[in-house]
């Protein structure tokens, strides 16, 4: 069941970023940036909370979860270091994913090569 | 020319097709959906090899993003990416994905200035904006003590 | 006055200069399309043994000239002149394609129109006793141009069924003045001017040139006093799918059917099945059809009559991304078998 949960919230998460693609002509990037974004705001209400705990990786895997992870790191940030928590919170709570993107991009790069299309 | 600006966008809405959006949907949720799943299935790993909660889900990103990136180089990702469209875009392997293409593509501008300054010209406006969204979101819960 | 003026727009070359020779270069999609057997190479691997896309690009346009002035029986080195294009910034697949010729250069920018503006201005340069023998050339890489002008290539992103598919190809004519170095002479033709109808969709360029093409056209066909029936074949560059239903559709609205005699270089090249989504595009697809199949038809009779129109949309990441139209050129050539 809990894979089934997670398929299916990801699938809904995808198809509607597809609508939006499709009939927005929106490029990839904005869809990106709109959707962490989107992340944090429904953290901040309390709004995605709900879905990961019935999804789970259907919510975290999307970048919905990317800005989940962000307002969250935000939220602990504060619980132990105040002000300055503000501004380290977030980052520290999705430093995994962005230091892994950093050094898996960094290795993929130098091991491969660029490859034609057809 | 007789014909308008006008007239002209009215004919060319009218002979340019439309994407095919509901194959496209398809694919996007059932690609995306996978990818969760396979998500899913990493994180129940990872706990049950004894990681803590939090640590399992961060080592599941860290996983996805090691497998979007492998096959990014591989040049498998983009060949799935044609069909699933945002099945592909919106998981955390599109975000890796977005970050190895420029990176793998502009090895040949140098390491330095093609390789790592390209790195982030797809993913860093997610970057930019996350960490800001979340910076404004902190602010808010610090001077109002919601948390 | 001008003497080689007809009209207002229309060109025309007295002493027809002739193609003595021609050559296409093409990549491993594109010998794998219709119109595969008409090129003189098909590259295994894009890269043609180079390190990167850009230097791709120009090794296959220095073969392409190489290719092309051989079979007009010339050293590359005894052109007069090279004029060729190509889609990268700053022209540098042609300008480092014959960087070692040490022939006068002159570098074009038509976006895909380019192949049409050198033969044009080759002629011109013939035709007017500046150059005895030269050699026009234009191509495009699929991969440089796309690193340049949308995503990288492992990135996953999805195309509009409006989009092209930039072509990995070259082609490469030599035009000679003297009447026996070749069967098949430029004739006339007609420089385009820029035609803006607001377009902004740069995966739907198509849509962006038809109206220049018509505009070439429709003037060309007023100025000779000629109609789409005087020629076996009137050949728009890269108009593609879309943009090839628009130009069929403006002429429409003239009470001209132009369908019997129409083609477009973006449907010849690829096929359906080749997932190239609208049709081909860049400097290369019109350069390699026209210098592969369409000039050996005219050479061997199956075509007397063609009227070339190279069709380019202007327009560069930047113009786009400030939210500028795209605005379409058009430059057209006429290309006759002389008898005899």
């Amino acid at each position: 069941m809990e894979y089934l949960r997670a398929f299916i919230t990801g699938a809904i998460i995808c198809g509607l970023s597809q609508i939006l693609i499709d009939k927005t002509k929106l490029t990839p990037a904005r869809i990106l940036v709109t959707y962490v974004v989107l992340g944090v705001v429904l953290t901040g209400f309390g709004l995605y909370q709900p879905i990961v705990d019935w999804g789970g990786a259907g919510a975290t895997v999307p970048l919905l979860g990317f800005g989940y992870s962000l307002a969250k790191g935000v939220i602990e940030g504060i619980a132990q270091s105040g002000l300055i928590g503000v501004l380290t919170g977030g980052v520290t709570g999705a430093a995994g994913g962005i230091a892994a993107a950093v050094v898996f991009g960094f290795l993929v790069a130098l091991v491969f090569k660029p490859k034609s299309k057809s | 020319m007789h014909v308008s600006k006008d007239e002209y966008d009215a004919l060319l809405k009218q002979k340019s097709p439309n994407s095919p959006i509901l194959k496209d949907i398809l694919w996007a949720a059932v690609i995306g959906g996978l990818i969760c799943t396979a998500g899913q299935g990493i994180l129940n790993l990872y706990k049950m090899a004894g990681l803590p909660e939090k640590d399992a889900a961060t080592a599941t990103s860290i996983t996805l993003i090691f497998l979007g990136a492998l096959l990014t180089g591989l040049g498998w990702y983009d060949k799935l990416a044609k069909h699933a469209g945002a099945g592909t875009i919106v998981p955390i392997t599109g975000f890796s994905n977005a970050v190895v293409a420029p990176a793998l593509e502009f090895k040949s501008e140098g390491l330095v200035l093609g390789m790592a300054a390209k790195m982030f010209t797809i993913a860093g406006p997610v970057l930019v904006y996350g960490i800001s969204a979340s910076v404004v979101y902190g602010l808010v819960v610090y001077v109002f003590h919601l948390a | 006055m001008a003497v080689n003026r007809m009209g207002a727009r229309a060109l025309r070359f007295r002493n027809a200069p002739r193609i003595a020779g021609h050559a296409a270069v093409v990549g491993k999609k594109e010998g794998e399309g219709p119109l595969r057997g008409t090129f003189d190479y098909v590259a295994e691997d894009d890269h043609f043994d180079q390190p990167t896309w850009e230097k791709a690009e120009s090794e296959m346009q220095r073969r392409c000239i190489e290719l092309a002035a051989r079979k007009a029986g010339r050293e590359v080195r005894e052109l007069n002149m090279i004029l060729a294009g190509d889609l990268l910034n700053q022209c540098i697949g042609s300008a480092f394609a014959s960087s070692d010729s040490n022939v006068p250069f002159l570098g074009l920018y038509g976006a895909c129109s380019t192949m049409a503006q050198g033969l044009l201005l080759g002629a011109c340069l013939v035709d007017g006793g500046f150059a005895d023998e030269l050699a026009c050339a234009a191509s495009s890489h699929f991969c440089s141009a796309e690193r340049q002008y949308r995503f990288p290539l492992a990135y996953g992103g999805q195309r509009t069924p409006t989009a092209q598919w930039t072509a990995t190809a070259s082609g490469a004519a030599v035009i000679a003045a003297k009447p026996e170095r070749g069967r098949v002479a430029v004739t006339g033709g007609a420089v385009g001017q820029m035609v803006d109808l607001g377009v902004k969709d740069a995966n739907n360029m198509g849509a962006a040139m038809a109206p220049a093409a018509y505009r070439t056209l429709s003037d060309y066909f007023r100025d000779t006093a000629t109609e789409p029936g005087d020629y076996d074949m009137v050949l728009t560059g890269d108009l593609a799918g879309v943009g090839a239903d628009l130009l069929i559709e403006l002429f429409k609205q003239d009470g001209v059917d132009i369908r019997p005699v129409y083609s477009d270089c973006g449907l010849l090249l690829f096929s359906p099945d080749q997932d190239v989504h609208a049709g081909g595009s860049g400097c290369g697809c019109s350069a390699c059809v026209l210098c592969g199949s369409i000039l050996r038809d005219l050479e061997e009779g199956r075509l007397r009559r063609v009227l070339f129109a190279g069709t380019g949309a202007m327009m560069s990441p930047v113009s786009v991304q400030q939210g500028q139209n795209i605005a379409g050129v058009c430059h057209a050539v006429v290309l006759e078998r002389q008898e005899g």
